[in-house]
């Protein structure tokens, strides 16, 4: 398929260039400047590598692609597989763009254990990469549980006032419910003698794994349990805004641009791939906890005095309808849900990034210690604006695309899903403009404020790609819709297949 | 259809322009900002017009397809949806393409006069620019999804030129509520789109339209067309003003004065009359739908009218007007006549684009004063302006020849054949504007000046600061010129109606097809009716004139013995203060209170770090050590995994 030298390697190298990266900084002497530059070089070349991917990618065959399928451990059975369809190369490509810019934005404020601090970050790189593009449930649990040390590591050493307890909230929050999905892969494990998770699906959709049909409700609710955590799904969100508010601002983008993407991810591919019969029993109610979330999550944001939390709440919503478009199982909301996965990274991450830029200044996040901002800071707000009104879903950015597409599937599915999930555009706009008109808008109230300065040359370079990204995908979202579509059709497909091998048993 | 490549163009030039004065105008000169900023909307008025000489009443429709934008499956499977960056003129498009570029490259000429000494100069010009560009990509639009990029961008265009002058709390204030009003609209427009993917699987207009047209009326009871058009219309209601959606609209006098004119009076707040008249073949097969826009409009037009005549801020009365004219807007639409809508649509951004202007020549004269009880006696320091703002004021009260009585008149005469209670109102309404707007004029030019120059200047803007000493002067030319060809076109702009010219024009959109039961003698009803309506607007006129020149003293009286209803009617029935007690609050203290507070901190996470601390406290019992937080966290982990998995291999393996 993928003829070209670079393919059969490409899924590997893009994997683990930071960790080569990281090893690399280990033996290097501290000096923070040198340590800087190495980092964002590494992470400019992952960037730059995997651009291979969509480059190379056959939009019309579809399918898992840059395959590599070693066998790894003989007993237990575990390979080295990896590939990468239209849905997992956008959020690897996702994570190679945001990985510079959290480099970029820790530059001057980054300032004791700055070696730790890239090595963390690079590591947690190939963590992330490596849970979108395994394709063996070994591999994929590996790296899953992988992401958690040097994150929780980033929250609980470089963060602030109450960062232990963020991060020890953190780890033994999602810790504990990915648990549950072990205890799935290991049943599976036992039943099909295989962690590989084509040969697990085939064999479920041939119905040859015994005792399937009895357990799979179970195996259903151990995966979802651990990506609802993750997402998070209400109710299970409180780990969030307490792990947002104390983790450093590179912490926070690949938090809510990439993490929180696992668990969507996960739903998406082993909850529907694996288990579509029981993703479709246990649809309305995921939908209804969706639906909450969206509500629940702005409504709670609106009122946050702190806008690290007030941004960490607006996840809650925006992830509320990733999911909402996931379980209505329509080519739209799919289609829809994955958008947001992407367009939520650039602008939640660009949205870290810019709280971040006013912490740095100021050393607090309370939305009472601002005002009037836009008089000493032109630039900064008008860039922040820019990403409040990607995030808001104005249309012609990227916002705008993932949430019609959702709401339009869900309404597809049932009407009154899309009605609910379309009141999110009221209470967007409410929680945002009202934080973007308490911060920026007025009179100075501070006459600190009146000293702050505005962007910096780094912080510009952090930030407007994000912006531009975000015009980007508002304006051209087929250069992305064009693979995720073909891959969303091939997880659909599978549906009404395991529906009839149900019934006619 | 016929392709015209040109047609992406118009929009596309003033975006150019506010991109570049976005992005360079901080640096340059004043000279190069006006420049660009009146060149490309220029262009675009030039193109317009070059389009219009070669498009007559017969031409069909040009088109063009621009890019791919959203696409979503495959050709052939259920559920496919796409949409396109597609283009669509007809002669609909058309009156409103001359209007919004013609109008608005005569305030653009305007602005350069009146923002010539506020410091975000640049910045103005770049936000209007950007208007224009979305207010064309909303005309033009061969889709709704296209249309929904100008929908939502004019408003985001109207909340950065509300907030214009951002260090003002109330400016900001209103900024962000008109485009939270906006957005409860859209809300219901968003869901009429999804309705109508569902059923006719496309958002192109023609596809759409060609559904429907073989559909039959829903006269017997509500159906799926009806659902489409209430819900269209709740969109409507929130971009052009409509109970009870209306509530933006004043507080956006906050912006500019030029903004007020341009995009809260003769062409953003119309957006909502367009679609619904665009989406006129469904609204036809609708009727509950069209009861409920006439209904809307009704009510609108008359209670706008009234909160019209106790304001005293020049510009809160012109807002109200806007609104009360909007109603009527919405009221011939609802009547099926499409066509007086558009045509009152048309006329209504020369006078009222007129009246503002004039407004703001007022304002610019007096240093900033807004309150016209400190006016007075202008007509003598600004004639120009108090000519041209009595044009417009005549056009508005319905007097004949001027433009608005032909416009009026066409709507009260259909509204009278839907239902005779239309007609009524409508007239009555028209009686009260004619007083209010005669009540404007008189207390702003006639008898003498009562403004205290000096102690204006409190109330200035930032860009009209100096201009608070000596006495009240007239605008420069290039804020007389464009008030003077909006004169012109108040007075002669409503001559195109004469035997039906205007309706004949738009007959290939609207069609015939709409059945006018035109009964034996109508003509003599029309007559009869225009006769009341002109009546009206007399006695509306002489009114004013009894109240606040020759007897000024009544107004007071009068209002001290109505008492509570004078109060409620000054206080805009207390609207807002209803809308803040009902929805506001209640929602900011229960999502505080209950919501966060409540479940997100007692519920959940209580509940949570309970588990938590019991976890620990049994570890800390079997194994009596002094166990941190991590350890019992672990072994809460270790035993609860042990018993998942001991279940389920159990399971497996019964």
């Amino acid at each position: 398929m993928n003829t070209d030298t670079l393919s059969p390697y490409i899924l590997t190298l893009v994997t683990f260039v930071p960790l080569a990266g990281a090893l690399l900084l280990t033996v290097l002497p501290r000096r923070d400047r040198d340590i800087r530059v190495i980092a964002f070089l590494v992470s400019l070349i992952t960037f730059g590598l995997s651009l291979h991917l969509p480059v190379y990618f056959h939009r019309v065959i579809g399918g898992f692609q840059f395959e590599i399928d070693k066998s790894w451990i003989s007993s237990p059975n575990i390979h080295y597989h990896m590939a990468i369809d239209g849905i997992s190369m956008w959020l690897v490509v996702l994570t190679t763009f945001l990985t510079p810019l959290c480099v970029l934005i820790s530059w001057k404020t980054v300032h004791d254990r700055v070696k730790e601090f890239f090595i963390l970050l690079l590591i947690l790189e190939t963590a992330l990469i490596g849970v979108f593009t395994s394709l063996d449930l070994f591999l994929f649990y590996f790296f899953w549980e992988a992401t958690l040390i040097p994150m929780a590591l980033l929250i609980g050493v470089f963060g602030h006032e109450r960062k232990v307890y963020a991060a020890v909230k953190f780890f033994m929050y999602t810790m504990i419910a990915s648990v549950f999905m072990l205890a799935g892969i290991l049943w599976l494990y036992a039943h099909t003698g295989s962690f590989d998770f084509v040969v697990i699906r085939d064999l479920i959709s041939r119905g040859q794994v015994s005792n399937f049909p009895a357990a799979a409700q179970w195996l259903f609710l151990g995966f979802f349990i651990a990506f609802a955590v993750k997402v998070p799904l209400f109710p299970f969100h409180t780990w969030l805004p307490d792990a947002h508010v104390e983790a450093p601002t590179a912490g926070s983008v690949l938090l809510a641009g990439v993490l929180l993407k696992m668990g969507t991810y996960g739903m998406l591919r082993f909850n529907l791939g694996l288990f579509p019969e029981q993703s479709r029993s246990n649809a309305s109610w995921i939908m209804a906890l969706a639906l909450i979330g969206i509500i629940y999550g702005a409504l709670v944001a609106m009122v946050q005095p702190n806008m690290k939390k007030l941004i960490a709440y607006s996840s809650v919503s925006h992830l509320g309808f990733v999911v909402l478009g996931i379980f209505s199982f329509t080519q739209s909301g799919l289609n829809g849900a994955m958008f947001v996965m992407l367009a939520h990274g650039i602008s939640t991450g660009g949205l870290f990034m810019l709280a971040g830029i006013l912490h740095e200044r100021r050393h607090t996040y309370e939305i009472s210690e601002f005002g009037g901002l836009a008089t000493p800071m032109p630039v900064y707000a008008t860039s922040y604006l820019f990403i409040v009104l990607a995030s808001v879903g104005l249309p012609l950015l990227n916002g705008f695309v993932g949430e019609f597409l959702v709401l339009n599937g869900a309404f597809q599915a049932k009407p009154i899903y899309g009605i609910l999930g379309a009141t999110g555009v009221i209470w967007s706009a409410c929680y945002l403009l009202w934080m973007f008109q308490r911060v920026f808008y007025g009179k100075v109230t501070h006459p600190i404020n009146n000293g702050l300065a505005d962007m910096l040359g780094f912080e510009k370079a952090a930030v407007w790609p994000c912006a531009i990204a975000a015009m980007v995908m508002g304006v051209a979202p087929i250069l992305w819709l064009a693979a995720i579509d073909p891959a969303v059709q091939a997880t659909l497909n599978a549906l009404p297949q395991m529906v009839s091998k149900v019934v006619g048993q | 259809m016929t392709q015209n490549p040109y047609l992406w163009l118009i929009p596309t030039l003033p975006l150019a322009g506010a991109a570049i004065n976005g992005f360079l105008g901080r640096r340059s000169s004043k000279k190069a900002i006006t420049t660009i900023a009146l060149t490309f909307p220029g262009l675009a008025f030039a193109l317009a017009l070059k389009i219009a000489l070669g498009f007559s009443s017969a031409a069909a429709p040009y088109v063009f397809n621009l890019a791919h934008w959203i696409r979503s499956g495959s050709l052939g499977l259920p559920n496919y949806f796409t949409a396109d960056f597609a283009f669509y003129l007809d002669q609909l498009s058309l009156v409103m393409l001359l209007v919004v570029t013609g109008v608005g490259f005569l305030i653009h000429i305007y602005s350069v006069g009146y923002m010539s000494d506020d410091p975000g100069y640049y910045r103005f010009f770049s936000y209007l620019n950007l208007f224009m560009f979305f207010m064309l990509t909303l005309v033009l639009a061969n889709n709704y999804l296209v249309m929904f990029i100008g929908w939502e961008g004019v408003g985001l265009a109207s909340y950065l030129l509300i907030g214009f002058w951002f260090t003002k709390d109330s400016a900001a204030s209103a900024g962000k509520k008109a485009f939270i009003v906006n957005r409860i609209g859209d809300f219901g427009f968003l869901i009429g789109l999804f309705l109508i993917i569902q059923h006719f699987g496309s958002l192109n207009f023609t596809d759409v339209f060609a559904k429907v047209q073989p559909l039959a009326a829903e006269t017997t009871g509500a159906g799926l067309l009806t659902a489409i058009g209430i819900l269209l219309m709740v969109g409507a209601c929130g971009k052009s003003a409509q109970i009870p959606l209306y509530v933006w609209l004043p507080d956006a006098m906050e912006g500019p004065t030029p903004v007020s004119a341009l995009i809260h009076a003769a062409t953003m707040v119309t957006a909502g009359v367009y679609m619904v008249a665009r989406s006129h073949v469904i609204f036809e097969r609708a009727p509950m739908a069209l009861t409920v826009v006439a209904i809307i409009g009704t009510l609108t037009a008359l209670f706008a009218a009234t909160i019209g005549i106790t304001q005293t801020d020049i510009k809160k009365v012109l807002a109200y007007s806007t609104v009360s004219q909007l109603g009527y807007m919405f009221m011939a639409c609802g009547a099926g006549a499409f066509s007086a809508g558009i045509f009152h649509l048309m006329t209504h951004a020369f006078f009222k684009g007129l009246l503002f202007l004039g407004a703001g020549s007022v304002i610019h004269a007096v240093g900033g004063e807004q309150d016209m009880r400190k006016m007075g006696g202008l007509r003598s320091y600004i004639p120009w302006t108090t000519a041209t703002m009595g044009i417009a004021t005549l056009a508005i009260a319905g007097i004949p020849p001027f433009a608005g009585f032909w416009s009026k008149d066409e709507i009260l005469w259909k509204a009278y054949q839907a239902h005779w209670v239309y007609w009524l109102i409508g007239a009555i309404t028209a009686l009260i504007t004619s007083f209010y707007m005669f009540r404007l004029l008189f207390m702003t030019f006639a008898g003498d000046y009562r403004g205290t120059q000096v102690d204006s200047h409190g109330h200035a803007h930032s860009a009209h600061g100096d201009h608070g000493h000596g006495e009240p002067h007239e605008s420069p030319a290039v804020m007389l010129v464009p008030l003077i060809i909006l004169a012109f076109l108040s007075l002669v702009g409503g001559l195109v109606g004469i035997h039906n010219g205007f309706e004949h024009f738009l007959e290939p959109v609207f069609g015939s097809e709409f059945p006018k039961t035109i009964t034996e003698g109508s003509g003599n009803t029309e007559w009869l009716l225009m006769g009341f309506s002109v009546l009206f607007s007399f006695t509306g006129l002489i009114l004013a004139y009894v109240l606040y020149v020759s007897k000024p003293y009544l107004p007071a009286k009068i209002a001290a013995s109505l008492g509570a209803f004078y109060d409620a009617v000054l206080n805009k029935y207390y609207v807002d203060e209803i809308y803040a007690k009902v929805f506001v609050k209640p929602l900011v203290d229960g999502s505080t209170k209950i919501l966060w507070q409540g479940v997100d901190r007692k519920v959940i996470d209580d509940t949570v770090n309970n588990a938590a601390d019991g976890a620990r406290q049994v570890s800390d019992e079997v194994r009596h050590m002094q166990s941190g937080n991590v350890r019992s966290y672990a072994g809460w982990i270790a035993s609860g995994a042990a018993v998942v998995i001991a279940y389920m291999i159990w399971w497996g393996t019964r």
